[in-house]
């Protein structure tokens, strides 16, 4: 760490905000590594929460709302509100800072919008590395926000220990979260926009595909968020957590109190039965696999150089090669070159 | 180059934001992210926006003829907050006689009715040159 990376961790950790954006500018430039460094012995304070679903459901105004909430509990809030970047621009509009106005003037939240700038599949290394330093910044709680598209949904889960998945009543298709993997990932499932026709049969849906799952099917949810390791005993059963359904109206600030009492109990229920540990080390598990995708792509773009690549890319073409023959071709070619 | 970051801001009472939004996705066409604020903000919301999203530039759209008072006040409060070397830009209803006061005042930039998105484009990738 130079001296100005110096001085902008110690500004940060004191709590200067004007420090804390520029830190966060770095992070998501990628010129952050030794500073990350600096500040990772600090996280593991603030609860994370997940805050997704799909387009149009009320995520921002929810975040909003529940923010309020905690202020009022005089804890500290951090958001990261995420926005998709456009594959073909490479630029994003970042719009959903318009509808937490509530929050202006209150130096008790922090509000950081990020564009996804094209991850390699779900969330980006930046976004956890932005959680990271709001956490150690002192912040109490962080929601993170990201659209729930498919992948997007399921990757929060990757980041956050409370997962909430917003849906609303008159979307279109009946109850969007039926879709593979989203029951799967929410802890919590919110019917926003409950004052419109359609949200207590959507509610009464939810809960039904929740409490009519098969035990060994909501075994698999567990697992798939918590997978023991091999050095658990195996006699260890935690109970299970079943996601419970909220309805909320964001808008009016109705239903919030219990969905922050319903995170509390998921709260609860991570720390008293010590899942909360082996949740982050299987979410450490999977992002180290998702960087190591990235450095050794990068690694292999270094070492086999553009004509090589064309020409595995011709023999294909040609119908010389199958494509499996030229992956293999280039990863010899990549040993040789060690 | 890392990507630039500009905050496109509706002060005040206005609620015009056909141009603010044409001027957005300009920008996000051009490859960069912009922070959107929506109607309706106070010189305070938006200058806190600013520094929370350690933008490159700032974009004030203003129709309603309030940017003598609105103008000035921005800039002093950026100024204030650290934010003294971020370029403040004044786009929408601005008579040419108002010009020399707002450029006094600490604006870098008018771009009045007509401009072409690509002369914006232009001057922001120009001004947004950072360490």
């Amino acid at each position: 760490m130079n001296p100005d990376e110096q001085q902008l961790v110690t500004q940060v950790r004191a709590g200067s905000r004007r420090a804390l954006a520029r830190l966060l500018t770095r992070v998501e430039n990628e010129s952050a590594d030794a500073m990350l460094a600096a500040l990772y012995p600090h996280t593991g304070q603030a609860w994370v929460i997940g805050v997704t679903g799909a387009p149009g459901t009320g995520k921002s105004t929810l975040v909003n709302a529940l923010a309020l909430y905690y202020r009022a509990q005089g804890k500290s809030v951090g958001i990261v509100a995420v926005d998709p970047t456009s594959p073909f621009s490479g630029g994003a509009i970042l719009g959903d800072r318009v509808r937490m106005r509530d929050l202006a003037g209150d130096s008790g939240i922090f509000i950081r919008s990020m564009a996804t700038r094209g991850s390699l599949g779900g969330l980006a290394p930046a976004t956890r590395d932005a959680v990271r330093v709001l956490d150690a910044a002192g912040f109490d709680v962080v929601l993170v926000e990201t659209v729930g598209a498919g992948q997007g949904e399921v990757e929060i889960a990757r980041a956050a220990e409370t997962v909430i998945v917003v849906e609303a009543p008159g979307l279109g298709d009946d109850v969007q979260a039926i879709k593979a993997g989203i029951l799967e990932i929410a802890d919590v499932l919110v019917v926003n926009k409950a004052d419109r026709p359609g949200a207590e049969s959507t509610a009464r849906a939810l809960k039904a595909m929740l409490e009519l799952g098969h035990p060994a099917a909501r075994e698999g949810f567990m697992a798939q968020r918590e997978r023991l390791l091999p050095d658990d005993p195996p006699e260890e059963h935690a109970p299970l957590w079943v996601a419970s359904v909220v309805q909320t109206v964001a808008l009016e600030k109705q239903g919030i109190d219990a969905l922050a009492d319903a995170i509390a109990q998921h709260r609860l229920y991570l720390e008293s039965s010590r899942l909360r540990e082996r949740l982050a080390r299987r979410q450490i598990e999977m992002e180290l696999y998702q960087r190591l995708q990235s450095a050794l792509m990068r690694r292999l773009r270094e070492k086999i150089s553009a004509d090589e690549f064309a020409l595995a890319v011709e023999r294909v073409s040609a119908r010389e090669w199958t494509p499996q023959q030229a992956i293999e071709w280039i990863l010899e070619l990549l040993v040789a070159k060690d | 180059m890392s990507t630039i970051r500009v905050l496109i801001a509706k002060p005040g009472l206005d609620g015009h934001d056909r141009g603010a939004k044409v001027i957005a996705r300009a920008l996000r066409d051009a490859g960069m992210e912009v922070i959107y604020t929506g109607l309706r903000q106070t010189p305070e919301m938006i200058v806190e926006a600013a520094l929370q999203e350690d933008v490159d530039v700032v974009g004030l759209s203003i129709l309603s003829g309030a940017h003598r008072t609105l103008v000035p006040l921005i800039r002093q409060l950026m100024d204030s907050q650290g934010l003294q070397d971020v370029p403040l830009l004044v786009g929408g209803i601005i008579p040419d006689a108002d010009h020399e006061a707002l450029q006094a005042a600490g604006v870098s930039a008018i771009f009045g009715p007509g401009t072409s998105t690509d002369d914006i484009v232009a001057y922001i990738r120009q001004v947004a040159a950072r360490d």
